[in-house]
């Protein structure tokens, strides 16, 4: 019996053929903490007579969602970290000015790559799956496990193959698909297990593409999102100097299910509060005729360039609706240049979008964008939950940049095709 | 381990973000936390004596969303003894392991009303509703995991494997 990416990634880190269910101690590659979570780690591993971190280098330290410290506590926060990284040594750690969201940052810089094992104390660590390595979400105590010793427990997970034919069409975006699989699997319909992707599509998916779609995989409950190893996967590791062989799971392995996506039939998604399943096509959320105060165009899941460009192309030479506030937040240091260079910061700016310094900011309520009561936003990040975004009474929808840029223009939620 | 306590009753998909709005987030002092506990479904509930020794009953995928410990953390804290529920999110059953706070699934959680008094013996694996005089037996946890439980924690357990040169 053949073996899935899961089984095959974790048999590699295990030195021997691994089974669904089992559980292992295995050595990381890279453990990741932020500003909220790096701080309980820290003094996990102090109390447990932590002295010097088991390997500097396979620390990454991101403070990056209250950044720029947006009040003396989270200020004290990044302290605690800033700290720890001097005295231990730790080159990894991102200030405001070289930093970006962790999840943008670590694969741009080539922080994490393909087949590498890595845990994160921050639920969308999946998102590297898009790479072909093994990244998953862990707690504060596991970050501090791998300070003190370098390894963390595993549980080898069952896998969910998905299968995707067909190709994107204009204004439809990787956001609109994995929303669309989420609906399918419902919040909790991957829980503990792995989701695998394959199929013709994907020749014709970017990388960025193939980051938001591993990125959300979590709301569907999944630990890992992976992603084969291939021409563009290549392509995109040599960019940053990183030599990579393709990869793919064995064609006999076994599946709990697989689903198919023809990508040609999808419409671009709307996911309604207060979950990422709820999703609605747009002709029929245009249907619904939601007035909007707010947008947000940014995080992880749709803060890179690709995200940034196609908001640009239908916001340029077009004006932000006069009763929306819509915020652009480019996910790097990177992105953001980049963005200058394209001339996207001008189309922002001239349509009267703020833009930010990279940060999650609004995407947890954090800052930069908080919602107020009965206040309504479209936005690009992952999560729609009660009060995630600020008053328990306001409102999220989910969507992509395409649809989020037409709906700021609109001042109502948007089909990015018929603006 | 033997657990008994009130029931404290909520329902599918309590996430993360409700369990500890971020907004709370920008420290990590335990009693702190353990203050917002649930604070957006049911404002004041960490700061209420009566759930001291409490156990929250709970539908499908509780804990849902954000990797935050502290989640689990407040809950402990407010004085928590137990989470019951018919499913747990992935990462938040990871870290109530990791950080030794009991958890346990059950699917009959809608047999379940507020106040009920609930004995739980996580040894014998039995649930028993002394309100309404109602048994029910629960798996036990894989070794791997007793494991982490006997050590009072996945740090525990590490040094138990003399993994830590400390
Ligand atoms: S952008 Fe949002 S989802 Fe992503 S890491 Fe930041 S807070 Fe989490």
């Amino acid at each position: 019996m053949g073996m899935t990416m899961s089984q095959k990634l974790l048999s590699m880190k295990a030195g021997r053929k691994v089974e669904p269910g089992e559980f292992l101690l295995l050595d990381v590659d890279v453990a990741l903490a932020n500003d909220i979570t790096a701080p309980i780690a820290i003094r996990k591993f102090k109390e447990y007579g932590g002295i010097k971190v088991h390997d500097p280098d396979k620390i990454v330290i991101v403070p990056d969602h209250f950044v720029p410290n947006k009040d003396i506590k989270s200020a004290m926060q990044v302290k605690v970290l800033r700290e720890f990284a001097r005295e231990q040594g730790i080159s990894k750690f991102f200030e405001v000015g070289r930093m970006g969201i962790e999840h943008v940052l670590l694969p741009e810089e080539g922080l994490v790559k393909s087949f590498d094992l890595v845990v994160g104390a921050d639920s969308h660590t999946c998102t590297y799956g898009a790479l072909g390595s093994f990244s998953t979400g862990v707690g504060s105590t596991d970050i501090a496990g791998v300070y003190l010793t370098g390894k963390a427990w595993l549980k080898v997970p069952r896998s969910i193959l998905v299968r995707l034919k067909g190709e994107l069409k204009e204004f439809v975006c990787a956001k609109d698909l994995i929303l669309k699989i989420i609906s399918v699997l419902g919040v909790n319909g991957a829980n503990y297990k792995a989701m695998e992707f394959t199929g013709p599509a994907l020749e014709n998916l970017s990388m960025d593409g193939r980051f938001t779609v591993s990125n959300m995989v979590v709301e569907a409950g999944a630990k890992v999102g992976i992603f084969p190893v291939d021409e563009k996967t290549v392509e995109y590791e040599k960019e940053r100097g990183i030599d990579v062989e393709t990869f793919h799971q064995d064609e006999d392995a076994e599946y709990e299910n697989v689903l198919e996506f023809n990508l040609n039939d999808l419409e671009p998604q709307v996911a309604y509060p207060y979950l990422p399943s709820n999703t609605k096509d747009i002709t029929s959320a245009v249907k619904d005729e939601i007035r909007i105060d707010q947008v947000i165009i940014g995080s992880c899941t749709n803060g890179r360039i690709e995200d940034l460009r196609i908001a640009a192309k239908i916001l340029k030479g077009r004006e932000v609706a006069p009763w929306v506030r819509c915020i652009v937040i480019p996910g790097s240091q990177k992105v953001m240049k980049q963005a200058l260079k394209e001339g996207l910061m001008d189309v922002f700016l001239d349509s009267n979008c703020a833009v930010s310094t990279p940060t999650c900011g609004p995407c947890l309520g954090g800052h930069m964008g908080v919602l107020a009561e009965g206040e309504v936003a479209v936005s690009t990040t992952n999560r729609n939950f009660v009060g995630r975004m600020g008053h328990p009474k306001s409102k999220i929808f989910l969507a992509s940049p395409a649809v989020a840029a037409a709906s700021a223009v609109k001042g109502y939620i948007a089909d990015p095709r018929r603006i | 381990m033997s657990i008994k306590g009130k029931v404290f009753l909520f329902g599918d998909n309590v996430n993360t973000d409700e369990i500890i709005p971020a907004r709370y987030l920008n420290t990590s002092d335990p009693n702190e936390l353990a203050k917002y506990c649930m604070e957006d479904v049911r404002p004041g509930f960490g700061r209420r004596e009566d759930i001291r020794g409490g156990i929250i009953v709970a539908g499908e995928n509780f804990g849902s969303g954000s990797s935050r410990e502290h989640a689990p953390i407040a809950i402990k804290y407010s004085g928590i003894s137990c989470v019951v529920a018919k499913s747990f999110a992935r990462i938040f059953f990871r870290n109530c392991i990791n950080i030794g706070l009991p958890i346990v699934e059950l699917k009959e959680t809608d047999e379940f009303d507020e106040g009920d008094i609930v004995e739980i013996d996580l040894e014998s694996g039995r649930i028993r509703n002394l309100t309404k005089s109602r048994e029910y037996s629960i798996n036990p946890y894989p070794d791997f995991l007793q494991g982490i439980i006997e050590h009072g924690g996945w740090l525990g357990y590490l040094r138990s494997l003399k993994e830590m040169g400390t």
